[in-house]
Formats: structure tokens, C-alpha cells, sequence
């Protein structure tokens, strides 16, 4: 790092006097990044992970020109973060983003050309296809030969991938014939006895004689003539069954007939839009969603108000050099702040467990009667708020005490001169300067409430459930933990497409709300300038 | 001063004396804390009740043990000392590299003036609100097989998951850092460069040691989030011996949480000791961070 460059006037004649070591060791270190990346692409590629390989060369390209490139020294100073962040931020993203226009999910996992090679596999035994009878040969490298008689007594040797003959004995290595026209011996193969050919489980997984005309061990009795059922049919992109004459046309990713009948298994396929459309117009999720979503946005905004007034109470109340054990009271009221939130959330919800908890069994005794913290939708939310409240008031009881002691003190003496009453004080001036200093902390915890997936996932994963819904869903479910149980849930119909498509809708919310606070940040350092 | 005056004005009616407003505020405060410490006082009794289970469990527990302390730490029911020396490992290493990270990209972003550097800073935040959920699918597909070919960051490995940490160490915190290193005069930079020091000399040698006051305060709000941290960990860690804490808690919370929630409690309660500790001890400091704009997370 030697070589200096910056983008300033000035630094540009120090550019000039690089010394040439510190370019040779730039280049080496290149080099080895180089031979290393080359390395790692080449073990990636028999392994077909081709995104991934792609995803590197990519960044190497990308780390090649930062280093070379004069004009990119800035960004040497954090190429590192950036390549980390492209690989395990970025490129997970685009992949999300991608997923949203597909119908990845349940019984479309695979790619196309995997989904027709399966459907490819199926046969069935045509009017005009012979049988036979049939008795096994295995080498001893577990090659297999069987030897087929036809209905009329034809005797014929069929090997994978090669047409049936028809040799006497003596023959390609044929033994002398037995009674019922089986050969005793081949050469290079032991017979199998009926037992052991019985079974034998790779039998009916072999196809013997030439492409397009195989025969199949179907039954210990019989060997037949099977072809291909369906055949692929790349004009009209459609499965054509041989059988029936139907045609099973690609439909959004699974080959569907015209009477609605499906092959499986369905492939990965691009539907444009038809996730997003689902959301806004699918009548049957439009119950849960929109009371998933009103829920999301009373949730993060009912924290937002209930954390943030009561940290401001206390920062007001306590905002007294002069008030006995300070420091004290400080350090115990941040506490739940600094026990990690896993085990604050688990330990709430011992606490609220409705018939062994501690909560409930206290006002069961007092009252006779506990609210149902987790089997009724209201007091589940009413649950959430409490645990959430605990969780966070003592972040915006430290920032709210902070930016207290930023206003400065002509302020209030100028109001009181002025015979403004405390109350009036508060909400003009307190509570407006305080805003203009924690502003943008609100919108953040506003989006990170919005988002708070760790709460609802530990505390009860959503619970109680609704009734009804297609996919599963509960009365806490904010969207994020919605989609949780639409991708990984594996229950009833994972659709990661969805899920994706919804993740989407989230990020356009909150990074609208973030631009939003940009821009607020900017207007309100203004404003607090101006002061 | 006289902001104090006016705020206790307004606090106090008139006609109230300052004592009574100041006993007031302590009943006030006595029962702030008591909402605020109960929880943590009911793990602790919990921890203590010899007979562990959520349905026994009174605040005063009847004949205190610490037999669930014994089990934690003896017995291989729950093996504590494992999964907190994981812990440790995955969050030091994490802060600390993803802090040299941060820091070097913020001097960057904060003394250089190049094309694109506002896009960039607003795209590295924006990146951080798109719902990384989902993206687990991918990042879960990348470890296992960047794992097939290099074996130290294969899925269930501590490398593989810092791996990923590391991803996101171009944050939040490198708005935290940038505005600090902001506030850190320039005409130190441009006096040196006079004399002839280059960037990585006036960095390491002039700045850095400036900046130790935010670089404790990042260092710290990294290493308890990463230390927090269980999604990710729980779809990258897939075996008792590499489970963090906070995933060991997890799986045995929802195994057996009622029977065993004496055990629950003392592990629980070690493992967020370290972290309760360091608050304390530093909260002056984090919260200084903390107004500046880290939530959190």
C-alpha cells in the first residue's frame, strides 16, 4: 500500500514516483490471487456449481482491476468488505430476487431439462410389443446379459446398448443349449439362477438392446418390448404421450393435459409477475394478508410509541445529577438491554406460560382468571407489545437521556422568562429538539420493528394459528415470519417463489421508509443548525 | 443549569415539596426496576430451584441448590463450557476482523474523494434493510459447496459461518465509523502528507490511535451481536459439537423446555453474564455509540 494516490490535486505528482518494487509486489500479490481463484474455479466446474463459479471469476475480475488500476485506489481501502459483501449479501439477494419470478417450491425443485429426462425414463408396453420369457446373466464386473425367448420360441441375447442377436452356440462366446433352449453357459458371464435373478433389484432398472427399442424385465416371468412413454416436443413445448396420442402442455412450469391432468415432477420456471399478482389480487390469501399486514405495520408502530414514551418518561424523570443512586438506577434499568435477546424472549415466554408461568399463576390466585397469552389472538399481541417493551425501553431511555443533555439550557430559562408553564415547556420545546436529535434512531427502530422476525419466531412463531388459510399462518405472523413459514416451514405447500416475491414487497416498504429517513437526516440536521 | 430547574418544575406540581416530588420519583423508579430486573431475579430463582421444572418453580425457591449448576457443567446433558468456548470463538474473530474491515473502508470513504463514493454508501445501507431471510437459501447453497472444495469453510464449520458474518461487516457500523472519523480533523492528514508520510502511514500511525474510543465501542456492539446472533448459525451449524450458545439454548429450549427449565435457566444465565458484564462496565462508552446511530440488532 505504499503507492500513493490519492483523488486530490497534489497527490497526483506522487503518483509518478511509485517506486517499482512496490509495483512488483502489487503484481505478485495479484498473481497469487490469480493462480488462487483459477484454482478454486477449476475444482468448482466437475462439480457443476456453475452460479457460484461464475459468482467468483466475477469478484476476481473485479479485485483484478482495484488492483491494477490506478484510478481505483480508493477502493483498494475496502476491496475486501466489498468482495465479502458481494458474495454472502449481494448475490444472495439477486438469487432472492430471481426466485421471486420463478414458481420455485413444492414439486417444482428441479430444472427443466432434469424434469423432462425423468418424465423421459417412464414406459409402457405398446399393443404391437413383443414379450418374453427371460433368464439373467451377470459378469463378474456386475455387467448383466440376458438371454430372451419370444412366443415363438426365437432365442435372442440382448446386452445394453446393442441391437438383439441372434447367435447359435458356439458363438459369441455360447455355450451348448439346455432343454429349453437357454444357453448353458456364456463366456465372460455366470447364469443366475431363477431365485437369485428374482431378486435382484438393478434387474428392472436395466434397459437391454439398442436405443428406442428395449426390452425390460418386467415380472420373473416376462421380459417386454417397452418404449418410451411420452416424447418431448420442443414446438409446441409439451409432453406427448405415445400411448394415448394426449398432449401435456407446459403450464407455468408443470406438463399439464387439457383436462387438467399434470406429469410430474413439475421444473423451475420463470412466471414474470404471477407471485406479485398472487399477493395483491389471490382472494383465498387476501383474509391473511391484509391482517397480517395491518398487524405488521400496528406492531412496529405501537412499539415504536409505547418503547419510545416510556424510555422518554424515565430520561425525563431521572435527568437529575442531583437524584440519589443515579448510576445505580441507571445500571439496573438497562439490564434487560444487555442480556442477549434469545434468552430474554425464551425466558418470557416461561414466564407467560399460561398454566405453569409465573405471570399467570400469580393473577390466577389474585383474580381468578390470566389472560391466555398464547391461545387467544388479542392477548397474543397484547403479549408481543409487553416482551417487545421490556426489550427495548431502556435503548430509548440511553438515547433519550443522551440528546436530553445536548439541548442547551438558554432555551428553558428564555420560556420560563416568558412564563411558559413546565407542560408547555415539554411539548415545545423538549419533545421537538429531542425528535429533531433521535429522529432517524426512531425510523430505524420503526424498520428494524418491522422486521423483528426474532421476537415472533422465539416468543410463538406467529401463534395461534388462523383458521382456514391456504398456506399456514398465525394471528402474530408479521410478514417476515409469514414468509419464514412459506420457504422452510414444511408443512403445507413451501413456495420459496412466493416467499421471495413477498421479501421483495418487504425490502420496497422499509427501503422506501430508509430513503425517507435520508432525507429526513439531512432536513433535520438543518433544522438543528438553525437552532 | 437552569434547564435542570425548569425539567424539575415540570416534573413537580406546585405545590408539592421537592421532597415529596423526589419520593415520588424513587417509588416511581422502585417499580421501574422492579419490572426491569424481575425476569432476570425469576431466572436466577429458577437456576436455583433443585427441582427444575416450570411448574414447580416459586420466586423464593424452598431449599436452594445448585444442582442445576452442577448438571450444566458436569454432565454431558448440556454441554455448556462447548458451546460457550464456540461462542467466543466465532464472535472474537468475527469482531475483530470485520472491525480492520470496517475501519480501513471508513478512512476510505471518509479522507479519499472518488466517483460514485455517495452511491456506494447509501447502496451498503440499503443492502442492509433488504429481509436476509430468505437470501438463507442461497448463502446455505454457497457454504456447502464452497465447503466441497475447501473443507475449513464447509457447512458445520466455524470457518463457513465467520465466512458469512464477514459478509455483512460493511454495515451499519460503517456509517457509525465514517461519521467518527469525520469529526477527526483533516489537517492532521494534510500536515503529514506535507512531511511526506504516505496514506497507510498517516492511517496507522496518526489516526488509528485516535480513533480507539469508537473502535472499543464497535468492537463490542459487533461481538454482542454476533455472540446473540442464532438464525443464521442454526442453518449453518449442524452438529452438537459446533453449536454456539445461543443455538444450543435454542434446540434445548425447544426440546425440553418445561422439564428441564432449571438448566435452561443456568445456562442461560452464564451465558448472558459475559455480555451483562461488559455492558456495565462500558455503557458509558456504548452508549455514546449508540447515539450516533448503531441499533440494536
Amino acid at each position: 500500500m505504499a503507492d500513493t494516490v490519492t483523488a486530490k490535486p497534489g497527490g497526483s505528482t506522487r503518483a509518478t514516483s511509485t517506486t517499482l518494487s512496490s509495483r512488483l509486489a502489487t503484481w505478485a500479490v495479484v498473481a497469487l490471487i490469480d493462480v488462487a481463484v483459477v484454482w478454486f474455479v477449476s475444482r468448482l466446474l466437475p462439480l457443476g456449481f456453475l452460479p457460484l463459479a461464475g459468482v467468483v471469476v466475477a469478484v476476481a475480475l473485479f479485485v483484478n482491476v482495484v488492483l491494477l488500476l490506478q484510478k481505483a485506489y480508493p477502493i483498494r481501502w475496502m476491496v475486501v468488505g466489498l468482495v465479502l459483501m458481494t458474495m454472502f449479501t449481494l448475490y444472495p439477494i439477486v438469487f432472492t430476487v430471481w426466485v421471486a419470478f420463478t414458481n420455485y417450491g413444492e414439486a417444482h425443485l428441479i430444472t427443466k431439462q432434469q424434469a423432462i429426462n425423468q418424465i423421459l425414463q417412464v414406459t409402457y408396453l405398446p399393443e404391437t410389443g413383443r414379450s418374453y420369457t427371460w433368464t439373467a446373466f451377470q459378469s463378474p464386473d456386475g455387467d448383466y446379459a440376458l438371454w430372451v425367448i419370444d412366443t415363438d420360441g426365437q432365442g435372442f441375447l440382448a446386452v445394453p446398448g446393442q441391437a438383439l442377436s441372434q447367435p447359435q452356440p458356439g458363438e459369441a462366446g455360447l455355450g451348448p443349449l439346455d432343454a429349453k433352449g437357454i444357453p448353458q453357459t456364456i463366456e465372460g458371464y455366470a447364469r443366475l439362477n431363477v431365485f437369485q435373478a428374482a431378486t435382484d433389484q438393478n434387474l428392472t432398472r436395466i434397459l437391454f438392446g439398442a436405443a428406442g427399442q428395449t426390452i425390460q424385465v418386467r415380472s420373473p416371468q416376462e421380459a417386454a418390448e417397452l418404449l418410451p412413454r411420452y416424447l418431448y416436443d420442443p414446438g409446441q413445448d409439451a409432453m406427448i404421450d405415445q400411448e394415448t396420442g394426449t398432449a401435456y402442455v407446459n403450464l407455468r412450469g408443470t406438463f399439464t393435459s387439457s383436462t387438467g391432468q399434470e406429469l410430474r415432477p413439475g421444473f423451475i420456471e420463470a412466471i414474470q409477475f404471477a407471485n406479485f399478482r398472487e399477493f395483491f389480487t389471490s382472494p383465498a390469501l387476501r383474509g391473511p394478508l391484509v391482517s397480517i399486514l395491518v398487524w405488521n405495520f400496528g406492531f412496529a408502530l405501537f412499539s415504536l410509541v409505547l418503547n419510545f414514551s416510556l424510555g422518554l418518561a424515565i430520561a425525563v424523570l431521572f435527568n437529575d445529577p442531583r437524584f440519589p443512586f443515579k448510576k445505580l438506577i441507571r445500571s439496573l434499568l438497562i439490564l434487560p438491554y444487555t442480556v442477549p435477546a434469545l434468552i430474554t424472549i425464551l425466558i418470557w415466554r416461561g414466564m407467560l406460560n399460561p398454566e405453569l408461568g409465573v405471570i399467570d399463576r400469580v393473577l390466577e390466585s389474585l383474580f381468578g382468571w390470566a389472560p391466555p397469552w398464547f391461545t387467544d389472538p388479542t392477548w397474543a399481541k397484547v403479549a408481543i407489545l409487553l416482551v417487545n417493551l421490556w426489550l427495548s425501553y431502556p435503548y430509548f431511555m440511553l438515547i433519550c437521556s443522551g440528546a436530553l443533555q445536548s439541548i442547551p439550557d438558554e432555551l428553558f430559562a428564555a420560556a420560563q422568562v416568558d412564563g411558559a408553564s413546565p407542560w408547555q415547556q415539554f411539548w415545545q420545546i423538549t419533545l421537538p429538539l429531542l425528535l429533531v436529535a433521535v429522529g432517524p434512531l426512531l425510523i430505524a427502530s420503526f424498520t428494524f420493528n418491522f422486521n423483528n422476525f426474532n421476537l415472533i419466531y422465539l416468543f410463538n412463531a406467529g401463534g395461534p394459528p388462523m383458521a382456514g388459510t391456504p398456506t399456514p399462518a398465525g394471528h402474530t405472523d408479521i410478514l417476515i415470519s409469514y414468509v419464514y413459514n412459506l420457504a422452510f416451514s414444511g408443512s403445507r405447500g413451501v413456495n420459496y417463489g412466493f416467499a421471495a416475491a413477498i421479501t421483495i414487497i418487504i425490502f420496497f416498504i422499509v427501503g422506501t421508509i430508509t430513503l425517507f429517513q435520508f432525507r429526513l437526516t439531512r432536513t433535520w440536521e438543518a433544522v438543528s443548525e438553525n437552532v | 443549569m437552569s434547564n435542570r430547574a425548569a425539567l424539575e418544575r415540570l416534573r413537580t406540581p406546585v405545590g408539592f415539596s421537592r421532597a415529596a416530588g423526589l419520593g415520588l420519583r424513587l417509588v416511581v423508579a422502585a417499580i421501574l426496576i422492579l419490572f426491569s430486573v424481575f425476569p432476570i431475579l425469576w431466572m436466577l430463582s429458577a437456576s436455583l430451584n433443585p427441582t427444575g421444572s416450570l411448574a414447580t418453580q416459586s420466586l423464593i425457591p424452598a431449599n436452594p441448590s445448585l444442582a442445576n449448576y452442577e448438571t450444566l457443567l458436569t454432565s454431558g446433558e448440556f454441554p455448556f463450557w462447548m458451546w460457550f468456548g464456540n461462542s467466543l470463538k466465532v464472535s472474537i474473530t468475527t469482531s475483530v476482523l470485520s472491525l480492520s474491515i470496517t475501519t480501513i473502508a471508513a478512512y476510505a470513504f471518509s479522507r479519499f474523494r472518488f466517483r460514485g463514493r455517495q452511491t456506494m454508501l447509501r447502496g451498503i445501507l440499503l443492502l442492509q434493510v433488504f429481509p436476509a431471510l430468505l437470501a438463507l437459501v442461497a448463502v446455505f447453497l454457497m457454504i456447502s459447496q464452497i465447503g466441497e472444495v475447501i473443507p475449513f469453510l464447509d457447512l458445520d464449520t466455524h470457518g463457513g459461518l465467520i465466512l458469512v458474518y464477514l459478509g455483512g461487516a460493511m454495515g451499519i457500523n460503517i456509517w457509525l465509523m465514517k461519521g467518527y472519523l469525520d469529526t477527526v480533523p483533516r489537517e492532521i492528514d494534510e500536515s503529514a502528507k506535507v512531511e511526506g508520510a504516505s496514506d497507510w502511514q498517516i492511517f496507522t500511525q496518526l489516526v488509528l490511535p485516535l480513533l480507539r474510543p469508537i473502535l472499543i465501542v464497535i468492537a463490542i456492539i459487533n461481538y454482542i451481536g454476533t455472540y446473540g446472533e442464532f438464525v443464521l448459525a442454526r442453518v449453518l451449524l449442524r452438529s452438537n459439537e459446533t453449536y454456539t450458545l445461543m443455538v444450543g439454548l435454542q434446540i434445548f429450549a425447544g426440546a425440553q423446555f418445561q422439564q428441564r427449565w432449571g438448566v435452561f435457566a443456568a445456562g442461560a444465565l452464564l451465558g448472558a453474564l459475559p455480555i451483562m458484564i461488559l455492558y456495565l462496565a462500558l455503557q458509558d462508552q456504548i452508549v455514546g455509540g449508540l447515539t450516533q446511530g448503531a441499533v440494536k440488532g
